[in-house]
């Protein structure tokens, strides 16, 4: 610290002093409560007692019935009451231990929103609207795809991870990254590692932050593929949110600028026009001649369209899109978990399937420890987040301890849309699950393959009949659901047979799966396509180093060569995944949770490294940072070198190659043609080089991060980064519902602001 | 009968009433989250800070902020 001889007090309630005084206009109100009216708020009083206990012992019941009693079938209620409750709890206990001991905000210090306020990017937002706000940028497709694929081990390894991890892992992450980025100006987390972590470190985050961007492009590219593939209904209803986007684009150019909701809402009417629209053409002749397309037509289209998407103006295309994308992103998750609260629908899937004992399940293979816990990364913990988490967010934070409520309040919703989609999931019937997620190398994609395959898995209770496929893909109005990879399908199904419980009846069946589909669809583009615009934002930055020229983000050539590069990168490997004989998703997928637990591993180290440097008083609670650090570590590592050395070909990439590579030298084609056994040694080269790099990548950044937290350790702490101390001169209560004395502060400003 | 028709309307007029405000809650939201409330902010933190120069235009805005958003792209998560 700058000044190790200033007062420290242990006591208090986040207030601690720990900077010289900063004095606030005296001629306005407190800008925080006084330590004596914190106390006052926390103070146990029976009836807060009462609720508490009442949370507690629905909670313990909840879990009781998901983990103990796993009767025949449980209901989907007690996911949703295990999930509240023990995020209410983490949120009180949890995150005010980290509030009070390890980040210590204080409201009399001013936020960068207040400090460098601009009317642009700093502004001092609501923080309702900034929770809103913040939800909206890290939550996407990725909490919707992994709990899906993760269900072929049963239900409950993966309501545990998404549970337990969010508290101690995942909502950490978030919260620390905000708020030190925070006290940074909203410096970036690659800016941050630079100047934590020194160079190596530094250089380290960024090339994995570079390949995570291609990867989880590549990846959330390959599951649209793979919902739109021979669904012409889809196909279309996707094609038309392109002109729909450009429409509301020019409308809010030249029309009417700023009438966001306005336009937002009209482009929800037309998107609904396309889905139901979509059904019609798909029934024509004309209609699914043209739009059933092959998966890798649709690939390469996609590979066009990201090129075009991120050259083109912001204003034209991705800002329309993003705003209807938060719009359904809200109402979806409003409308999922009423339903699922109305419907209760009863689970038939176990708690723990005979894949979560053997590891060998058809959907990913490897055993539970560690694949769960890299195919559920977003939910659970999320590296990505820490991008959003610092730079956008931090920049508009009003008051500093709204933090733990954005940061921390954040992730625990992200983490319930991933409980309501694992629901959704597990609600469908066992057999169809494997009949969708099982890949087309194994169910020959045809439906008696896929009845013949399922039923020779020897599941207890699963027994399907060709009519039960072909009924069902009758029902959500596609060709067929067999082999139907990469989980949004599969959730796409459990949202639709959810809704037309509650909404609508069978009739309704293809629609909401059709809805569904376009919902996530919608997602993925908007990701794709920001993906690419910020992967090339990165690569420029970085060629900038040698050629300065490539640093001036308005040079069109360098803006093109740059995103060229980048979609060349995905794009290789999303044509890789489309064409892999093995499947694509079960191979590829894995890569993408490895890589977004790296990246948290590097935003967990730089956390790690500042809090050793905030000096003694915070060592002690260095393990709440440390624990998911070591954890995350321990994962990527531990998966990595099971994808690098495993001798069993369908988990190790480099076993499986030698295997082909011996057949293809010995002419043996029991395992396929000449040019399928080429393609998976191209393949898992491509993959098992990948899985080497993050490994190194992961190990320097923990090397580095342990070697500067030990060093600040010895010193006692370390060189202080934050930015100069300002005093607020503004108030605004903490929570989503302010407490008694905050609403009475809050009066006293009112008008003032 | 006028107390029957009070203890009719009073409740009723309370739940209009309460209607009115949440209707007014979802729409402050919106506007907030959504960015309509965007050039307003702007314009007030202009007058405050910078009496004496023309804002922009809600148009220019717009624009300036598009142009800012292609020069400084944002991540979206996955």
């Amino acid at each position: 610290m700058s000044s190790p001889s200033s007062r420290r007090s242990q006591s208090g309630a986040g207030a601690v002093v720990d900077e010289p005084e900063l004095v606030s206009d005296p001629n306005l109100p407190p800008t925080s409560l006084t330590p004596e009216q914190d106390a006052k708020t926390s103070r146990w009083t029976w009836p807060k007692v009462a609720i508490w206990v009442a949370i507690a012992l629905l909670g313990a019941v909840a879990w009781t019935m998901l983990a103990i009693v796993r009767g025949e079938t449980v209901n989907a209620i007690w996911f949703v009451f295990a999930a509240v409750c023990t995020y209410l709890i983490g949120y009180r206990f949890y995150s005010k231990v980290i509030e009070r001991y390890l980040l210590r905000p204080n409201d009399k210090r001013a936020t960068p929103a207040e400090v460098k306020q601009d009317g642009k990017d700093f502004v001092p937002t609501d923080r309702r609207v900034l929770y809103g706000h913040h939800f909206a940028a890290i939550a996407g497709a990725g909490p919707l795809v992994g709990p899906v694929l993760a269900a072929q081990m049963g239900y409950l390894p993966g309501t545990i991870w998404i549970i337990v991890g969010v508290v101690f892992a995942g909502a950490v992450q978030d919260y620390t990254v905000l708020f030190f980025s925070m006290r940074r100006g909203g410096r970036t987390i690659g800016q941050m590692a630079r100047q934590e972590l020194g160079r190596i470190g530094g250089t380290a985050a960024i090339i994995a932050a570079l390949l995570i961007m291609i990867i989880i492009v590549a990846i959330l590219a390959l599951v649209v593929v793979n919902a739109l593939g021979e669904s012409p209904w889809g196909v279309f209803s996707v094609a038309m949110t392109i002109p729909i986007a450009l429409f509301m684009g020019v409308y809010l150019r030249f029309l009417r600028p700023g009438k966001v909701t306005e336009v937002s809402i009209i482009g929800f009417v037309l998107l609904m026009a396309a889905i139901i629209g979509g059904g019609w053409v798909a029934g024509t002749e004309w209609g699914a001649a043209m739009f059933h397309l092959d998966r890798g037509v649709i690939a390469w289209g996609l590979i066009i369209y990201g090129f075009i998407a991120a050259i083109l103006p912001v204003w034209l295309l991705l800002a329309p899109r993003d705003y209807l994308s938060t719009f359904m992103k809200i109402g979806v998750i409003v409308m999922l978990a009423g339903a699922i609260v109305i419907v209760r629908p009863e689970i038939t899937v176990p708690a723990v399937t005979i894949f979560g004992e053997n590891g060998m399940g058809p959907v990913f293979s490897g055993s539970l420890f560690p694949f769960l816990f890299v195919t559920i990364a977003c939910g659970a913990l999320s590296g990505f987040h820490a991008l959003i988490s610092s730079g956008t967010t931090p920049k508009l934070v009003e008051k500093e301890r709204q933090t733990r409520f954005i940061g921390y309040g954040g992730m625990l919703m992200e983490s319930f849309v991933a409980i309501m989609a694992l629901v959704a999931a597990i609600s469908i019937d066992q057999g169809i699950y494997f009949a969708m997620n099982s890949p087309t190398a194994l169910t020959g994609g045809t439906v008696e393959g896929a009845v013949a395959f399922v039923n020779s898995l020897g599941l207890t209770g699963v027994n399907i009949t060709p009519e039960m496929l072909t009924g069902t893909a009758a029902d959500v109005g596609e060709p067929s659901i067999v082999s139907r990879t990469g989980g949004a399908p599969t959730l796409a199904l459990g949202l639709a047979h959810i809704m037309q419980q509650a909404l609508g009846g069978q009739a309704l069946m293809a629609f909401w799966y059709h809805f569904a589909i376009m919902f996530e669809a919608l997602f993925i583009l908007t990701a794709v396509d920001a993906g690419t615009r910020v992967a090339r934002f990165m690569l420029q930055d970085s060629i900038g180093a040698w050629f300065p020229k490539f640093r001036d983000v308005s040079w069109r050539p360098g803006v093109w060569i740059c995103t060229a590069i980048m979609v060349a990168g995905w794009g290789y490997i999303l044509i890789l995944g489309v064409t892999d004989p093995l499947g694509g998703i079960n191979t590829f997928f894995p890569l993408f949770g490895i890589a977004n637990q790296l990246l948290a591993a590097i935003a967990l180290a730089v956390v790690m490294a500042i809090v050793a440097k905030r000096g003694k008083n915070y060592l002690r609670w260095l393990w709440i940072v440390a624990l998911p650090l070591a954890f995350t570590a321990v994962i990527t590592i531990t998966a990595s070198m099971y994808k690098i050395f495993s001798p069993v070909p369908a988990i190790g990439y480099w076993a499986n190659n030698f295997k082909y590579q011996e057949a293809l030298a010995a002419g043996d084609t029991s395992l396929g043609e000449p040019e399928v056994l080429e393609a998976v040694i191209r393949n898992t080269a491509v993959q098992g080089t990948l899985s080497i790099v993050f490994v190194l990548l992961t190990i320097i950044v923990m090397i580095v991060a342990v070697v500067v937290a030990i060093k600040a350790i010895r010193n006692g702490g370390g060189e202080n980064t934050e930015d100069e101390p300002v005093a607020s001169n503004r108030y605004a209560p903490a929570g989503f519902i302010p407490t008694r004395a905050e609403r009475e502060l809050e009066k006293d400003w009112e008008g003032r602001l | 009968m006028t107390t029957q028709t009070d203890a009719v309307t009073d409740p009723l007029r309370a739940l209009a009433a309460w209607l009115v405000g949440a209707g007014r809650g979802i729409r402050w939201y919106m506007r907030n989250l959504m960015g309509d409330s965007a050039y307003e902010t702007y314009l007030a933190h202009h007058r405050r800070q910078h009496p004496d120069e023309d804002p922009m235009t809600e148009r220019q805005f717009w624009r300036d902020r598009m142009d800012e958003q292609d020069r400084n792209p944002g991540a979206r998560c996955c």
